[in-house]
């Protein structure tokens, strides 16, 4: 009865609070809100028109045979080629340079986290991959080829007639470029345990595990979708750089494999990719070609935005995944 | 602070002269300031069972960097019984716990000094995470791992590593009967042996809970430790995981921490009542309930403190 009342009877119309105005504000403070405003819209506006600028340059000049026809050296542009080999190199050298840097740099993660003994070792740690973090790419494929070039390296890449290793492979950038993506893996990994509770650890301890089988079949596992997030980032970075590919990858157009080894030949081999090949192929470089420049980049938009699809959608939380993490006790019992 | 506003919580005067419950009075005037203190039908009739020692502290100090938090406690832990820790928040309950497993090492600055013993071997000489498979813990907060109720006993079964893959690698029959037998003693295997590969985190508070004891006896322990096991469930959950503790007493031995004075009534054969890092008076539930012969514990079990 009463219940019903309360469902059905007449009950006060809800009163919204007033909008807050910024009237009663100083004028500086309306005028950095403003600011702010502006600032978030103009954001919008560019990332808008970037997409489409993309889209309208880009998708009009893709057809079916830039992907399947390798680039060829030509002043006509119908005989030009496509972009098949800049397009598995793209993925070629994701892949490798996502291969290292993803164990290394969750390694990395689970020491300072769980470890960080010695506390000095574990700030030079730290620093250092500040450092790596800050670092122009520039300056690390420059790094690399000096590196890379040394005799004990060759089997890396391919050395010339007169002995001379010349330090450029899939590998060579492979291994360099996972420099770019170590940093963001290490603090997207850092962060996700840090904000796991402790009494998930001691739980773990508490059952006789040690710290290391803790880390491997409880930590991680519980932060995999934020471990995902961190390589996702990274091989778009990897995946973005032109600097260390127009250095260490080599100038070629079309991938070059080393002898007759189908795919270690290859990663021996100098190449190419999207990025490359949008740079020589635009008026800045070459300029030969801005059609292709701008297919090209089209392609390496929808390439990224792909990755991340595939590697959220692999290793990605299910709704329900994270549950305990509002669960119980206060908020404070949370952070360590 | 307005003086004419009263406290929101209840203050504890601590060099106020002791509240005492009247002797042999009538009807208690108001619930909990009783004598007996505790209505004895709050307790289910239960058999007694022939109790082993099978841990003893002797003079145990506990710190955390200069701060002692236990002094000098002298206690033995029986198998056959459970032996209930209560007390005031900080009085050092939760920190002598856990240093029966060794997890008080687990905090920066912790230190120890008394000897406290597992079946007549120091602790401290038992390799660590053997010592944690024989003196297994609950925590406060049910804290099941973010996986499958299976995978999150499973896990606790095996030594280090649990077999990873696919099922057939993962849930060997040894293994699945194994997983089986502690959720049952946990009382949780009728409610989730239709689903055992669902994840864990979508169990109620008290399933939670229950199946952190299903895990905590998958690692086949000789002491269990439960650390206010019932804080965060409902009467229900609380009810069911006490039955559950009485009844695991005759194979395991069960030391439990508890705000809650009932509770230590309900399920404690043996009651130490610890104040300030000191254990004031430790004895049997009755005379601790009963006939408390210490002035402090008078006091708190009557809820003139705490």
């Amino acid at each position: 009865m009463a219940a019903t009342e309360i469902l059905t009877g007449s009950h006060p119309t809800p009163v919204r609070p007033p909008r807050a105005s910024t009237a009663s504000w100083p004028l500086a403070d309306r005028i950095a809100y403003g600011l702010c405003w502006a600032i978030g819209i103009a954001l919008c506006v560019v990332t808008a028109w970037i997409v489409l600028y993309m889209l309208i340059k880009g998708a009009g000049q893709l057809r079916p045979s830039l992907f399947t026809e390798s680039p060829a050296p030509s002043t006509n542009q119908s005989q030009s080629g496509g972009f098949r080999d800049p397009l598995i190199g793209t993925l070629i050298l994701a892949a490798v340079g996502t291969v290292i840097a993803a164990p290394i740099g969750v390694a990395t993660a689970a020491w300072l986290s769980e470890y960080a003994r010695p506390a000095g070792l574990a700030r030079a740690v730290e620093s250092a991959v500040e450092m790596i973090a800050g670092a122009p790419s520039i300056v690390l494929a420059i790094f690399g080829l000096l590196i890379f070039s040394q005799s004990y390296f060759g089997f890396l890449s391919q050395t010339a007639a007169n002995g001379a290793v010349i330090g450029q492979s899939f590998l060579v950038a492979g291994a360099i470029m996972s420099l770019l993506a170590i940093p963001l893996i290490v603090s997207s990994t850092r962060e996700a345990l840090a904000q796991l509770p402790d009494r998930l650890r001691e739980a773990s301890w508490a059952l006789g595990k040690t710290r290391a089988t803790t880390i491997r079949h409880v930590l991680l596992p519980a932060i995999r979708p934020s471990i995902a997030g961190g390589i996702v980032l990274g091989m778009g970075r990897i995946i973005g750089d032109t600097a260390i590919v127009v250095i260490l990858l080599g100038p070629a157009f079309k991938n070059e494999p080393v002898g007759n080894l189908p795919l270690l030949g290859t990663l021996r081999g100098t190449g190419s990719t999207l990025t490359s090949f949008v740079y020589n192929n635009s008026p800045a470089g070459e300029g030969n070609a801005p059609q292709k420049a701008y297919a090209a980049a089209f392609v390496l938009m929808l390439v990224v935005l792909l990755l991340n699809w595939l590697v959220t959608r692999l290793t990605g939380e299910r709704p329900q995944r994270r549950r305990w993490l509002p669960g119980f006790g206060r908020l404070t019992t949370w952070t360590r | 602070m307005d003086p004419m506003m009263p406290p929101p919580v209840r203050r504890i005067v601590v060099d106020r002269e002791p509240y005492v419950a009247p002797p042999s009075a009538g009807p208690p005037s108001n619930g909990t300031a009783s004598a007996p203190l505790l209505a004895s039908h709050l307790r289910a009739e239960r058999a007694t069972v022939p109790a082993i020692e099978r841990m003893r502290l002797e003079s145990v100090w506990l710190a955390y960097g200069e701060n002692w938090v236990v002094r000098d406690v002298t206690l033995p832990v029986r198998q056959g019984e459970v032996l209930a820790l209560i007390g005031a928040s900080g009085s050092g309950k939760t920190t002598l716990l856990r240093s029966l497993n060794r997890l008080t090492e687990v905090t920066s600055g912790a230190a120890r000094s008394g000897r406290i013993t597992l079946d007549d071997t120091d602790i401290h000489e038992l390799e660590v995470n053997e010592l944690r498979r024989r003196v297994s813990m609950v925590f406060q907060q049910p804290n099941p791992f973010p996986m499958s109720i299976y995978d999150n006993v499973a896990y606790a079964l095996a030594e280090q590593a649990p077999p990873r893959g696919g099922r057939r690698r993962r849930r060997t029959p040894e293994l699945e009967a194994a997983a089986a037998e502690a959720l049952r003693r946990a009382g949780l295997y009728d409610e989730v042996a239709d689903d055992l590969e669902r994840s864990a985190l979508r169990l109620s508070g008290g399933q939670q809970q229950r199946l952190c004891i299903a895990r905590a006896l998958a690692a086949g322990p000789e002491v269990l430790l439960l650390d206010e096991p019932c804080s965060a469930l409902d009467p229900i959950s609380t009810a069911i995981i006490e039955d559950l503790i009485v009844g695991l007493r005759e194979t395991v031995a069960i030391v439990i921490v508890t705000h809650n004075l009932q509770q230590a009534f309900r399920v404690a054969d043996h009651v130490g009542f610890m104040h300030l890092g000191e254990l004031v008076e430790y004895g049997p539930s009755a005379q601790i309930f009963d006939r408390p012969v210490e002035q402090r514990t008078r006091d708190y079990v009557s809820g003139a403190f705490g």
